[in-house]
């Protein structure tokens, strides 16, 4: 079989013409970086099998940091039988860099010019034909949204071209300049209300005030959405159809007192009686999903306006004083959502330190949406304030605790470095599937483990492990944190699914200071099972152990601290 | 570097965190390692082109600079490392 590698500068579009050749639909957003891992996929073309494989963003094939070394790697060691060189057409001097670079390696090559109708817009007039010409490899205009070129770039496959264009490496950007003045016209433009928005989110005066504004709006519109799903449709649903089919259901095909147990729960109380057809469908269905689906919704258009990246230079100053750059506020950011892909993302960074701080920061400064879900859902009763008091409480000790470790393992803080996207109207399909992708994600992976919770709490209480366990074990729990002893199982389950964890406080009856300091002390003392093993895939187990001990130890404190404190 | 205090003195070139916001200076040497000069060459800024700042942060935040159509963040220390000949007639 044949393998083409999909090559170019990062956030040139590389994901959205992969999804476009594969039919396979992949996270695509309008910042450097999304890609953090080689995807591979398949095109079928005219009986031959071709594997297609999108590689991370890389401006040179000489490396400036880690991740484009593996790039690079893949590129010049691994090598392909054709390649892909996606070029942002808007960009063409800078992308044609590494274009030059390509057509001196051995594997043929075919250039993308992508974001073709965007050149429009800008007043960019591309020769496209006159640069193929000059370039000696087929070039095809491209919009990797739409899938305008995709054809034509397939069909031009078979006709990729190698070394055809030799160069002197130190005269590359003197070439480069000659190139781009043959083939690339320039004409006015007037300004737009993205112009505008640029201007608002970047000055100094208005970029702060923005980003919270942003932020004010993200939660009011989760929490719009998220509880309107829940009271309006999803709980009416479930109480007044689901409920009394499933519980009359049960009764009548399985009189077994055990069984019913199990399935229904021990009482009709949807979120305490812990029931693997009642709570454990409740739980995933009507509440924690609306909240995610709310969260992605704002998260994903974001993504794609461009937001993150100015986000991420308003925010330097901040996490220079822990030890990072602004650009590590991007996996924390995806980290509201969910710890894995942000895990993941901790690639953009280049050295352990970083990555160190940067991962207790992601597991420490807020529950993922799961969790906040059901924090949300537990603590309303309770009033706003308790809510804004775990969220400030969260913060202010996950932002501490990164200024310790900044200050205890030593090495450089790095500078910013980070080329910044243009903002782009959202693409509503590309949002949609981008949406889709993450729900479905829930669906496969996180849904299961509620379900399996639910099941194994419900077992265990009917074996009375709880008890025994909240008897062995509780007692340190009651003089440190001042919950109750039965609470000790819902800690030990935390580490299967930090959502259930929270729902399983519901019985308890606890009062608003045990709930602050209940969810406090949950939200950071262990990472889901998860997260853990993402954790020490990407950083080795010792550091994902070091970093579980540091958060261990800080729950405990912080929660100690709480309960002493009187309010 | 004596080359930079040297340029310095003409009163015309200056560090990028100095430049003002909106205006556009001529790269005249970025006196830095291999290792920044290779990462800022990626992106379109190196001797001898044109850049724009679009944007500086309070606090020796970062700037953001405009290089051919390439927006950059540019962190304040690394900013200071890029010496600029300030252009005063830009036309557009």
């Amino acid at each position: 079989m044949r393998r083409i590698l999909l090559v170019g500068n990062p956030n040139v579009g590389k994901s959205a013409i992969f999804s476009h050749l594969t039919g396979i639909n992949v996270i695509t957003s309008n910042y450097p970086g999304t890609t953090v891992e080689f995807t591979r996929g398949y095109l079928l073309i005219k009986g031959g099998k071709f594997e297609i494989i999108d590689i991370p963003g890389t401006y040179t094939l000489e490396p400036c940091s880690k991740a484009e070394k593996v790039a690079v790697d893949m590129i010049s060691n691994e090598g392909g039988d054709a390649i892909i060189n996606v070029v942002d057409a808007t960009n063409l001097e800078r992308n044609l860099g590494l274009t030059l670079q390509l057509l001196k390696q051995n594997a043929p090559v075919i250039a993308a010019l992508n974001f073709w109708d965007e050149t429009k817009h800008l007043g960019i007039r591309i020769d496209a034909k006159g640069l193929e010409n000059i370039l000696g490899a087929p070039v095809v205009p491209t919009c990797g949204l739409t899938g305008e070129g995709i054809k034509e770039l397939v069909e031009r496959l078979p006709f990729t071209k190698s070394k055809t264009y030799d160069y002197k490496e130190e005269e590359k950007w003197l070439e480069i300049g000659g190139i781009v003045s043959r083939v690339q016209k320039l004409s006015h433009r007037h300004h737009t209300f993205l112009d505008k928005l640029e201007e608002i989110s970047t000055h100094p005066l208005t970029g702060i005030p923005f980003a919270l504004l942003i932020l004010f709006l993200t939660f009011k519109t989760v929490r719009f959405i998220g509880e309107g799903l829940i009271n309006y449709i999803l709980d009416p649903l479930f109480n007044k159809l689901y409920y009394p089919l499933i519980v009359n259901a049960v009764n009548t095909i399985l009189p077994v007192k055990f069984l019913q147990d199990i399935l229904l729960g021990t009482t009709p109380k949807v979120m305490e009686s812990f029931g693997l057809l009642t709570t454990g469908i409740y739980i995933p269905l009507a509440v924690v999903l609306p909240y995610i689906a709310a969260f992605y919704l704002i998260l994903s258009a974001l993504e794609d306006i461009g937001y993150l990246p100015r986000a991420a230079v308003l925010l330097d100053f901040l996490f220079h004083k822990m030890g990072l750059h602004g650009y590590a506020s991007i996996p924390v950011i995806l980290g509201f959502g969910c710890k894995v892909p942000a895990i993941l993302s901790l690639r953009i960074l280049e050295s352990d330190r970083e990555k160190i701080i940067a991962a207790v920061l992601i597991l420490m400064m807020a529950p993922c949406i799961p969790q906040t879900a059901m924090i949300m859902s537990l603590i309303a009763p309770h009033g706003t304030g308790c809510l804004l008091a775990i969220f400030l409480l969260l913060f202010l000790i996950s932002v501490s605790t990164s200024f310790a470790l900044n200050k205890l393992i030593k090495g450089e803080t790095p500078e910013l470095f980070l080329e910044i996207p243009p903002y782009r109207m959202p693409h509503v399909p590309t949002l949609a599937k981008k949406l889709w992708i993450r729900l479905k994600a829930y669906f496969m992976e996180a849904a299961p483990m509620i379900i399996l919770g639910v099941f194994i709490v419900g077992v265990l209480d009917a074996l009375g492990v709880t008890d025994f366990m909240a008897r062995s074990l509780g007692r340190p729990v009651v003089s440190i944190l001042g919950l109750p002893e039965e609470t000790i199982s819902v800690m030990l389950l935390g580490f299967l699914r930090k959502d259930v964890s929270i729902a399983l406080l519901a019985p308890f009856d606890l009062n608003a200071k045990q709930l602050v300091v209940a969810s406090v002390f949950m939200v950071l003392y262990l990472p889901c099972i998860a997260t853990f093993f993402t954790l020490s895939k990407e950083s080795g187990i010792k550091n994902a152990l070091k970093i579980v001990s540091l958060m261990l130890f800080t729950a405990v404190l912080a929660g100690a601290l709480l309960n002493l404190l009187h309010y | 570097m004596p080359n930079v205090s040297k340029i310095r003195k003409n009163n015309m070139a200056i560090p990028l965190t100095d430049l003002d916001r909106g205006k556009t200076g001529k790269v005249l040497e970025i006196s830095g390692g291999r290792g920044i000069r290779q990462k800022l060459d990626a992106l379109g800024i190196r001797t001898g082109v044109k850049i724009k700042k679009i944007s500086s942060q309070i606090l020796r935040g970062p700037a953001i600079v405009q290089a051919g159509n390439t927006k950059v963040a540019i962190g304040y220390g690394m900013a200071g490392k890029i010496i600029v000949d300030v252009v005063h007639h830009e036309h557009k």
